[in-house]
């Protein structure tokens, strides 16, 4: 049963896993470990999306598959075990830019893989960063931008940061087309995501999942 | 409405009782390493041999961006311009999202060229066109504004009749303007096409000016990109595109299957040609 939800989830099976997610909440089974198989299912989707197997219209449906799975198994969660979100991420479209596809596809899957993100939208001054990391202190911040100019607005939110003393709180990764390890120097972030997939397995990393 | 370019050798119309005009992308570094490696090294040999191998594959004009990081776009871009010049005859569009570099782009290239880009963004209006005005040039909008990225039709629409205000009231002519309606990966952002197409449609009927569509881009993030990208550029065109900024040696076969469909290609001259032209083998 449990390797089921596993498959049908990896292989996208959208009808397949909401019958065995109610099957298995009707058989009074704990709903935390139906989560966990469908974790697993996640990390094989996000295996095939790295090898070319699949595509980004497979990962944004294995999200909203993933999505349908937490609405039907919430309901069954105690006060106890409801779901703890996996930490808060901060993230938005650097300054001077406005290109919004990426992040919202990065925004989606932090989301769904049980992240509290605060999405600022786009074109958002370091300023506004720094004030929602206060805010709600979150420890990851994503920094998305696609012009290259967008590298001069990275570099200057994470200078922002540093100067409102939270540089050591919070853990930066910058994500966007033209990104390199060279941007990622330049703009003294500690990483870059190449994709959807590597920003969650990044932010995942920092919050100490496995 | 017909919209006119050249170079010292060659004028190019784009319109709507034309064939479509093909731009070449391939002198832009964006997801070009070796590219973006020689650019930073102001090598510009690559640059060459790209515009030669893209008027050979019959690219009617040649769009030219150095912008990647680490490259100084204000001193590189007018030196790139100068090499194309000197490598084909072709009239070329100069593109960069930093007006200064199109400056000194403009300040360089002889004749009338397209320039890439003016977006909806006030900042945008205010600094290029005056640029446009002083140097004659052709201008591509680009309709995306402060608020940002369109999702759909109307919004595009929108911003497209201010682009036209804008580009008016600064005293350039309606025809001296090409608008972009953007479109992006459809992989990602999936109710962009039908948003594309229906925008097409009604900025023609409603402003009758010349499109143009950066088309390589839809299929980003999916497989057998070059297959969903000719179904693409179909239907721009048959929307109503005028002009296309693409991989002319993939794209050129089906744009001339198009353009004879559409009664473009007076006799099949242009499809029969290229037919002819081509390696027996490769002939279906």
């Amino acid at each position: 049963m449990a390797k089921d939800l596993v498959k049908a989830l990896s292989d996208l099976k959208e009808q397949e896993v909401v019958k065995i997610v109610e099957e298995r909440l009707k058989a009074k089974e704990d709903p935390l470990k139906i989560l966990e198989d469908a974790r697993k299912g996640m990390e094989v989707v996000g295996k095939r999306f790295a090898s070319s197997e699949y595509f980004i219209p497979d990962l944004v449906y294995s999200g909203e598959i993933l999505k349908s799975v937490t609405e039907l198994v919430k309901p069954k969660l105690t006060k106890e075990t409801e779901t703890k979100k996996l930490g808060k991420v901060v993230l938005g479209t650097v300054a001077g830019d406005i290109h919004d596809i990426g992040k919202d596809i990065v925004v989606f899957m932090l989301d769904v893989n049980g992240f509290e993100v605060h999405d600022l939208g786009v074109d958002v001054p370091p300023q506004k960063f720094v004030e929602k990391i206060k805010e709600t202190g979150a420890p990851i911040v994503g920094l998305s931008g696609f012009l290259t100019l967008a590298f001069d607005s990275m570099k200057q939110t994470v200078e922002a940061i540093k100067a409102a003393g939270l540089r050591d709180k919070v853990k930066v990764m910058i994500g966007g087309g033209q990104i390199t390890d060279e941007v990622t120097r330049y703009t003294s972030a500690d990483a870059y995501g190449k994709d959807a997939v590597a920003g969650v397995a990044l932010a995942k990393k920092w919050a100490g999942v496995k | 409405m017909q919209t006119k370019l050249s170079s010292p050798k060659k004028d190019v119309t784009i319109g709507d009782d034309q064939p479509t005009v093909l731009i070449g992308e391939r002198i832009n570094p964006t997801g070009k390493k070796k590219l973006a490696e020689a650019l930073k090294a102001g090598d510009l040999e690559i640059v060459s041999r790209e515009a030669l191998a893209q008027v050979q594959a019959g690219a009617d004009i040649l769009d030219v961006n150095v912008g990647t990081f680490g490259v100084d776009e204000v001193a590189l871009l007018p030196k790139a311009v100068r090499m194309v010049m000197d490598t084909v005859d072709v009239p070329l569009c100069l593109d960069s999202s930093n007006p200064e570099a199109l400056e000194a782009a403009l300040k360089v290239y002889k004749g009338k060229p397209l320039v890439n880009s003016v977006t909806g963004e006030e900042h945008s209006l205010k600094r290029v066109l005056p640029l446009i005005k002083e140097y004659g040039a052709v201008v591509v909008g680009l309709v995306q504004d402060d608020e940002g990225i369109p999702k759909d039709a109307e919004r595009r629409v929108r911003i497209a009749h201010k682009i036209v205000e804008r580009v008016e009231a600064a005293g350039i002519p309606r025809e001296d303007l090409v608008i972009d309606c953007l479109a992006f990966a459809i992989g990602a952002e999936p109710g962009s096409g039908v948003a594309v197409m229906e925008a097409i449609r009604r900025i023609k009927a409603e402003l009758g000016v010349n499109m143009t569509m950066g088309a390589s881009n839809v299929s980003f993030g999916l497989p057998d990109r070059e297959l969903l990208n000719n179904a693409f550029v179909v239907m721009a065109v048959a929307a109503g595109a005028t002009c296309l900024i693409v991989d002319v040696a993939k794209v050129r076969p089906i744009i001339l299957a198009a353009d004879l469909v559409l009664g473009r290609d007076k006799r099949a001259r242009r499809y029969i040609e290229a037919y002819r032209l081509r390696p027996k083998p490769d002939r279906q």
